[in-house]
């Protein structure tokens, strides 16, 4: 029984954990697979965590918060269209151009409003999301390993992760089973026969990267509605860049996109509770080494050694109508 | 990469545009601060000021600018090769190790010269080798270079976490920092070269990296402009194709470019640590990695333009502090904004202003062309 409390305990903090990389990743996956590379993820969904801590502390309302971390992650998300899209800039340099504006004005503007010391106020439980029971959470309680299972892992989450792992069928659907995630794939690959097609590749790209901004906002909100009460300085912490791992790690793909963030969320959640435990085998493994194995494997990965990540054919290419 | 565009005279090119997407960048950070409630002009003020307003002052905007030159070129020296290192932070990172270790085992029984030019070549390698397996996965492999260089920022963190927890450390200490260097471990100031223009570098850590940078400045240029792996390096930041066609090995060259991209990097990790410090401290780089991003992009990725760039991004990091002193609601991380504006105008948005700058350039030369027909008949 020992052993189950203590898998509940670790695939529990894997599933919070991995939460907000889902939602990002995912936001990268509608990006990238309309061929524009987004490295603002980390950006956006800080974005969107300080529009969320800020909005749901003024307005008392965690929804209100969702709103406006949507807003200014789609806003911030429109930018980067502007100018990977209609400007035809670099799609990379803009990504960290967001990632630095997010990073820096954030502080300043949360300072400025809150005198905190770069947080938000810390939001009473009406303002935050709450934890959902799912029904018959306790009576079923009772039944072995099943019980449990259902009771701490399955139930008792917010409605942000439940939204998340939803949105990972619903992305599958929308990007293999409808024509928008056709199209999208399309102008991804192949630009140029979307456009002969009479679709509007500058507009199917704008459409992308709003779906992006709305997942990185929920990510975001998360983040500072859910896993903490209220917004603090740079709370991502590189979170972004490994969503963007895991994306890559998926090799661009929804299903696996998810395995991958939950991979990558219980390293993050295993390092956390075996910080100083040695294991049975390998001996104690240095903190430093579990924190880094996610990019590090995605580097092997990205390397062939693991099968082979194709990006998108026309990811990072400016579409340039002919003449 | 094809233009599109009309051929321009070389100051609107590199001068003109260049200062358009400046401005802008500036203007919009100017929003931020009034939308804090403050006044960019009065930051603006004491920017300059804590910038320029004292010998000492200077000497630590030139002690920034030194960081930036390093990381800025790291990054142009890549762009002309097609390759975006976005890894000079990690590069730089890693590269003190090769500097730590040759202070720490030459400081006590040599004087600084002597352990000066062991440090440069440690941190090059130290760099140069934390940019290679990038460069060779690109080059060999075919993944992402700035897919890769990322995760290698986040390795190099906790690489450089654990050496310093673990190895460098001195026994008993609590900091996450190497022991202080003894006198062969620090580099000397530059009292002499201010006191020619009549000012005192008082307690500024401006020092003879400075010269390096300087020279590394010249080296780049030499190297992209005036040598046969420059040309290559440039023929293939222009037309891969044209480049294979013409026989040259494109990943012999990438993996050398970043190996110098990565060298010139790592060179950054001399001034804070030989130079200010004295000692290796944990996360020294401070996002000098990035702020190179922004220099490169700002100097076109010229020597002559990215030695101003650094420099006024020096005058951002020393200015900035003096703006955080003296208006509290403006914090440091207002450079990081700037920083941001910066990469975004002149990087990712350069071309939004040419279509209309290159109309009022035509226009006004077109105009002075025809009264001179007029004249002329």
């Amino acid at each position: 029984m020992d052993y189950l409390q203590l898998f509940l305990e670790l695939a529990q903090s894997t599933v919070r954990l991995s939460t907000p990389l889902i939602l990002a990743a995912l936001a990268g996956l509608f990006t990238e697979r309309a061929g524009v590379f987004d490295i603002g993820l980390e950006g956006k969904m800080l974005g969107g965590a300080f529009a969320a801590g800020c909005v749901a502390f003024v307005a008392q309302s965690a929804m209100a918060g969702l709103l406006a971390a949507v807003v200014v992650s789609v806003l911030l998300s429109l930018v980067h269209g502007y100018a990977s899209i209609t400007q035809r800039g670099n799609q990379i340099v803009s990504g960290v151009a967001i990632n630095f504006i997010v990073a820096g004005s954030t502080v300043i503007l949360g300072e400025a409003w809150f005198r905190q010391g770069g947080r938000t106020p810390a939001l009473s439980e009406g303002a935050r999301f709450q934890v959902i029971d799912l029904p018959f959470a306790e009576e079923l309680r009772g039944i072995p390993l099943l019980g449990p299972i259902y009771a701490d892992l399955i139930s008792g989450h917010q409605a942000l992760t439940y939204i998340a792992f939803l949105m990972v069928p619903a992305s599958w659907w929308i990007l293999y089973r409808t024509r928008f995630g056709l199209r999208l794939r399309a102008v991804g690959e192949n630009p140029g026969a979307v456009d002969t097609a009479g679709i509007s590749v500058i507009w199917m790209r704008y459409r992308a990267v709003i779906c992006c901004g709305i997942l990185c906002g929920i990510a975001g909100a998360y983040l500072s509605l859910a896993a903490n009460a209220g917004w603090t300085k740079g709370m991502t912490a590189g979170k972004g860049y490994i969503a963007l791992a895991a994306l890559i790690f998926a090799k661009w793909r929804p299903v696996p996109v998810m395995f991958a963030c939950l991979l990558f969320g219980f390293l993050d959640a295993f390092a956390i509770r075996y910080q100083s435990t040695p294991l049975p085998l390998i001996g104690k493994v240095p903190v430093q080494l579990m924190q880094a194995l996610p990019y590090i494997l995605t580097v092997i990965l990205l390397a062939g050694f693991i099968g082979k990540a194709i990006p998108p054919k026309a990811g990072g290419v400016p579409y340039v109508k002919e003449r | 990469m094809s233009t599109p565009y009309a051929k321009l005279p070389g100051w609107v090119e590199y001068g003109l545009i260049p200062l358009v997407n400046l401005v802008v960048a500036f203007a919009v950070a100017g929003l931020v601060v009034l939308l804090v409630g403050e006044s960019p002009l009065e930051a603006a003020y004491h920017m300059v000021n804590g910038a320029f307003g004292r010998g000492e002052y200077i000497g630590f905007t030139l002690y920034y600018a030194t960081t930036f030159i390093f990381t800025g070129l790291a990054v142009a020296v890549a762009f002309h090769a097609g390759l975006f290192n976005i890894g000079g932070e990690g590069q730089a990172y890693v590269a003190g190790i090769g500097v730590a270790l040759a202070c720490l085992w030459l400081d006590r029984f040599m004087p600084w010269y002597v352990v000066f030019p062991v440090a440069i070549l440690g941190a090059s390698l130290f760099g140069a080798a934390w940019a290679f397996l990038p460069g060779w996965f690109q080059a060999k492999r075919g993944s992402h270079i700035v897919i890769t260089t990322i995760m290698f920022n986040f390795i190099a963190a906790s690489l450089m976490n654990y050496m310093l927890n673990r190895v460098l450390k001195p026994l008993g200490s609590m900091s996450l920092e190497t022991r202080t260097f003894e006198a062969g471990g620090q580099l000397p100031r530059l009292d002499w070269l201010m006191s020619i223009f009549g000012l005192s570098v008082g307690t500024a850590p401006f020092n003879v990296t400075f010269l390096l940078a300087l020279a590394a400045s010249f080296g780049v240029w030499v190297l992209i402009w005036r040598t046969k792996l420059g040309y290559e390096m440039r023929t293939m930041g222009h037309s891969p194709s044209a480049a294979r066609y013409a026989g040259i090995k494109e990943a012999r060259i990438i993996v050398i470019t970043m190996m110098i991209s990565g060298a010139l990097a790592g060179m950054m990790a001399l001034n804070p640590i030989m130079g200010e410090t004295y000692r290796m401290q944990l996360d020294f780089v401070q996002g000098a990695g990035f702020v190179g991003i922004a220099v490169a992009l700002m100097g076109r990725s010229h020597p002559a333009g990215i030695i101003p760039a650094a420099i006024l991004f020096g005058v951002l990091y020393q200015g900035g502090a003096e703006i955080a002193f003296e208006m509290p609601s403006i914090s440091r991380d207002m450079i990081v904004i700037i920083q941001g504006l910066v990469i975004l105008f002149a990087g990712a948005l350069e071309h939004m202003f040419r279509p209309a700058i290159t109309r009022a350039v035509l226009a006004f030369s077109g105009r002075g062309r025809t009264q001179a027909a007029a004249k002329g008949a």
